[in-house]
């Protein structure tokens, strides 16, 4: 059956028509969909899994347990679950195992704009790229069977304009793979050093294997032009964007194998045309390939390294064309994302910045607190690193009454727990609050442990943040909890916490305000009669609100009624 | 043939759902479509574009400046934002509403005044309609987005029937009354035009 289908979703269906039997994930913009969809499947186990590096670890057990696994993340998310990942080279598997990796060039939603395509050359493993939905789709049932085929991991990588992108492919039925034997064997599996200097031979071997497939594999493949002055050599969007710009002008050598690189391919489709350009998103990889192997390829010279392609950035720099366009004369104002009205962090935020904190920030929608006006946040690093990056700045700066670290809830279980047990452990003197609106939030509401539900929708083992602080050496006294709406309570809670000397927790709970189950309340407005013009209102920086005529209005489309703003006011305007 | 929309809007307005209406109604016609969305932070009330392009063939999900037949844009400022975007002759279909963003509410910038007459000076086609207060005329304020498809329906040159089942096929059931209603209103007041 042929359909519309976004590119996570088909690679979710590959999953299903592979026969693929467990799903652990991490969510992860742009990967976050797959998982989703993975779990509609009956057939398919889903979960969200903690972290990553958790994530793989289970796909990697259970396919040495004999069934096929998936796991997927985003570009950083393999920096997480790196470990499991270079080491699943060395024992191989038994039943396929795929990890999806969705890059961000552009950094559409991503603090950094890494090429994964390095992780799949230094852990030594096969490395897929589709262009499309449908690439999506077949990509992921290939790599099972080569999954299986040569004993080893298989990457698929996509980017945001593939997992993102829908476009038509063609359904088939699930064909199941029964569950594999299991057999013990250490040498394979117990990677000690007697054991891992026999498989790091295999892995050499299994590479050149790779690369004798890859020179002969469909999913390398040449599309020829209409003369032969030019060729291109691309990959994954590329292709795209190469098609659009140049149409069957030129050749194409389309890689869908970006990992092992095919050295004989690629030097007859160099040597078939006058002039061959490389046309790669981020780093330089097949460029770079090619000029080891002594081919004349450009590449970079023309090309940035930085951000998205086009096919109109492609024309500009290689065609030299230039585009006409029509514009305003007046200056358009950024639209930078902010805070939801009625979004809770708002609450903390706002007293974290009344307080004039040095604040350790960490990855979510949190984020935001950085922007203006709120501009309430010092570092930002990776998941997890507010609470141990805290620690750190507190043992040398010695003002830890001055210092919070704020990690969100799903984050905290991500990595935030072992960060606070250092702190115990090395008796250290920091405030974690930890802003708990009980979904995972930027990523389009996951669930996570302490949510209480499941990736599928059931109930769970509610797991309490206040008992895992407990747990890791915070004494119960000095784990608060607060409502962010009540900012006044919130700001006793964290000047008391701040105050003492030693490890205290502040969780600011409540629900995200886009959460089906919390009520929208009809929306604020303002008594121009009773409004000083203070301002006041406006330092929360809710996108609500503004100012006409020198009087606060609230916009009835976007307020949410959380009343956080006439918290603020001193006249009683706002009702 | 080859078609390509813009949807602009600012996050959390509903891109997505216009988005996957018109990539379904270009598909029921026979088309090759592809659909360009925006997940993750931009959605937290930033600027949002999603890419609709149908025709025999198409490659790249994406659309380059000076390249849409079309805008489709839930927001004065994104209109004004995306404009150049627009393919000469080009058309642009708007809702009235005006969101703030924060370096206007800050005071750091200011919000431009007389958008519509400003771009349509620069010889664009340019429809307009206050699809906020026809979705709530249909029941439901939420509907502002399929407002917007049914204003642009015409213009875009999709049959009613086309876009209706359309979003009979994406809409969930319980919102689809109001979604409809709204849908109606905006096609008779596009036609009324």
């Amino acid at each position: 059956m042929k359909e519309l289908m976004l590119g996570n979703k088909a690679v979710a269906r590959g999953l299903y028509e592979a026969g693929v039997r467990l799903v652990s994930s991490y969510p992860g913009t742009p990967s976050t969909e797959i998982t989703e969809y993975a779990a509609e499947y009956d057939e398919i186990y889903a979960e969200w899994a903690p972290n990553e590096k958790v994530a793989l670890e289970v796909a990697l057990g259970a396919a040495v347990g004999g069934g096929r696994a998936f796991c997927a993340m985003k570009h950083v998310g393999l920096n997480v679950a790196a470990d499991p990942l270079f080491i699943s080279a060395y024992t191989g598997v038994n039943a396929g195992l795929v990890i999806g990796v969705a890059d961000d060039p552009g950094m559409h939603s991503s603090q950094n704009e890494q090429d994964s395509r390095h992780y799949a050359i230094a852990a030594k493993l096969p490395m897929l790229e589709p262009s499309d939905s449908s690439e999506c789709l077949e990509f992921v049932k290939i790599a099972y069977d080569l999954s299986e085929e040569f004993d080893t991991t298989f990457i698929l990588r996509t980017s945001t304009r593939i997992a993102h992108s829908q476009s038509i492919v063609t359904t088939n039925p699930r064909i199941e793979h029964p569950i594999r034997d299991y057999k013990k064997d250490p040498s394979k599996y117990v990677m000690m050093p007697s054991n891992a200097r026999g498989r790091h031979v295999v892995v050499e071997e299994r590479l050149k294997a790779l690369t004798d497939y890859a020179e002969k594999s469909p999913l390398n493949r040449i599309e020829r032009g209409r003369d032969n002055k030019l060729g291109v050599i691309v990959a994954g969007t590329t292709y795209n964007y190469a098609k659009e710009c140049f149409g069957d002008s030129v050749s194409y050598l389309k890689l869908g194998i970006v990992n092992p690189l095919p050295p004989k391919l690629l030097a007859d489709f160099a040597a078939s045309v006058e002039r061959v350009i490389v046309i790669e998103e981020l780093d330089d990889i097949i460029e770079s390939y090619c000029k080891k192997i002594g081919l004349k390829v450009e590449g970079k010279n023309l090309l940035p390294n930085i951000g998205e392609f086009s096919a109109e950035l492609i024309a500009e720099r290689v065609l030299g064309k230039k585009t006409e366009a029509i514009s305003l004369d007046d200056e358009i104002p950024v639209r930078p994302p902010v805070l939801c009205p009625g979004c809770p962090h708002r609450g903390t935020f706002s007293v974290l910045k009344k307080l004039r904190l040095i604040v350790s920030g960490d990855i979510g929608c949190y984020t935001l607190g950085a922007a203006p006006p709120l501009s309430t946040m010092d570092t930002t690093f990776c998941m997890g690193a507010s609470v141990s990056a805290l620690h750190g700045f507190n043992k040398i700066r010695n003002e830890a009454n001055k210092t919070v670290a704020v990690i969100g809830d799903s984050t905290f279980m991500h990595s935030g727990i072992t960060g606070l047990l250092n702190i115990t452990y090395n008796k250290g003197n920091a405030t974690v609050v930890i802003v708990d609106n009980s979904i995972t939030g930027m990523t389009g509401h996951q669930q996570n442990p302490s949510t209480g539900y499941t990736l599928k929708g059931e109930p769970a083992p509610l797991i309490s943040t206040e008992k895992i602080c407990a747990a890791a050496g915070v004494d119960p006294a000095h784990i608060r909890v607060a409502d962010p709406y009540d900012m006044d309570a919130l700001e006793q809670v964290l000047r008391e916490e701040l105050a003492f000397d030693g490890p205290s927790v502040v969780i600011a709970r409540r629900p995200c305000a886009l959460l089906k189950y919390v009520k929208r309340e009809p929306a604020l407005t303002v008594d121009p009669e009773k409004c000083k013009s203070c301002r006041a209102c406006m330092s929360i920086g809710c996108p609500s609100i503004s100012f006409i005529d020198n009087k606060a209005v609230i916009d009835p489309s976007l307020c949410v009624g959380c009343r956080m703003c006439a918290s603020k006011c001193r006249f009683d305007a706002i009702n | 043939m080859n078609k390509n929309i813009m949807i602009v809007g600012v996050g959390g307005q509903g891109s997505l759902l216009a988005s996957r209406i018109l990539g379904y109604a270009a598909l029921e016609k026979g088309y090759d479509v592809k659909v360009s969305e925006v997940h993750g932070m931009s959605q937290r009330g930033g600027s949002v574009v999603t890419y609709v392009k149908y025709g025999d063939k198409i490659h790249s999900p994406i659309i380059d400046k000076g390249e849409a037949d079309a805008i489709l844009s839930f927001e004065l400022l994104e209109a004004a934002r995306w404009l150049p975007y627009l393919r000469k002759g080009g058309t642009i279909i708007t809702a009235e509403q005006r969101i703030k963003p924060m370096p206007v509410i800050t005071g750091a910038k200011v919000y431009p005044d007389q958008i519509i007459e400003k771009i349509r000076a620069k010889n664009v086609t340019l429809i307009s309609a206050d699809t906020l207060s026809i979705a709530r005329q249909g029941g439901n304020e939420k509907a502002s987005n399929v407002a917007l498809i049914g204003l642009a329906t015409q213009a875009l040159g999709f049959d009613a029937e086309n876009i209706r089942q359309a979003i009979i096929a994406c809409v969930p059931a319980k919102a689809l009354k109001a979604n409809l209603a709204a849908f109606e209103i905006a096609y008779n007041s596009a036609a009324a035009l």
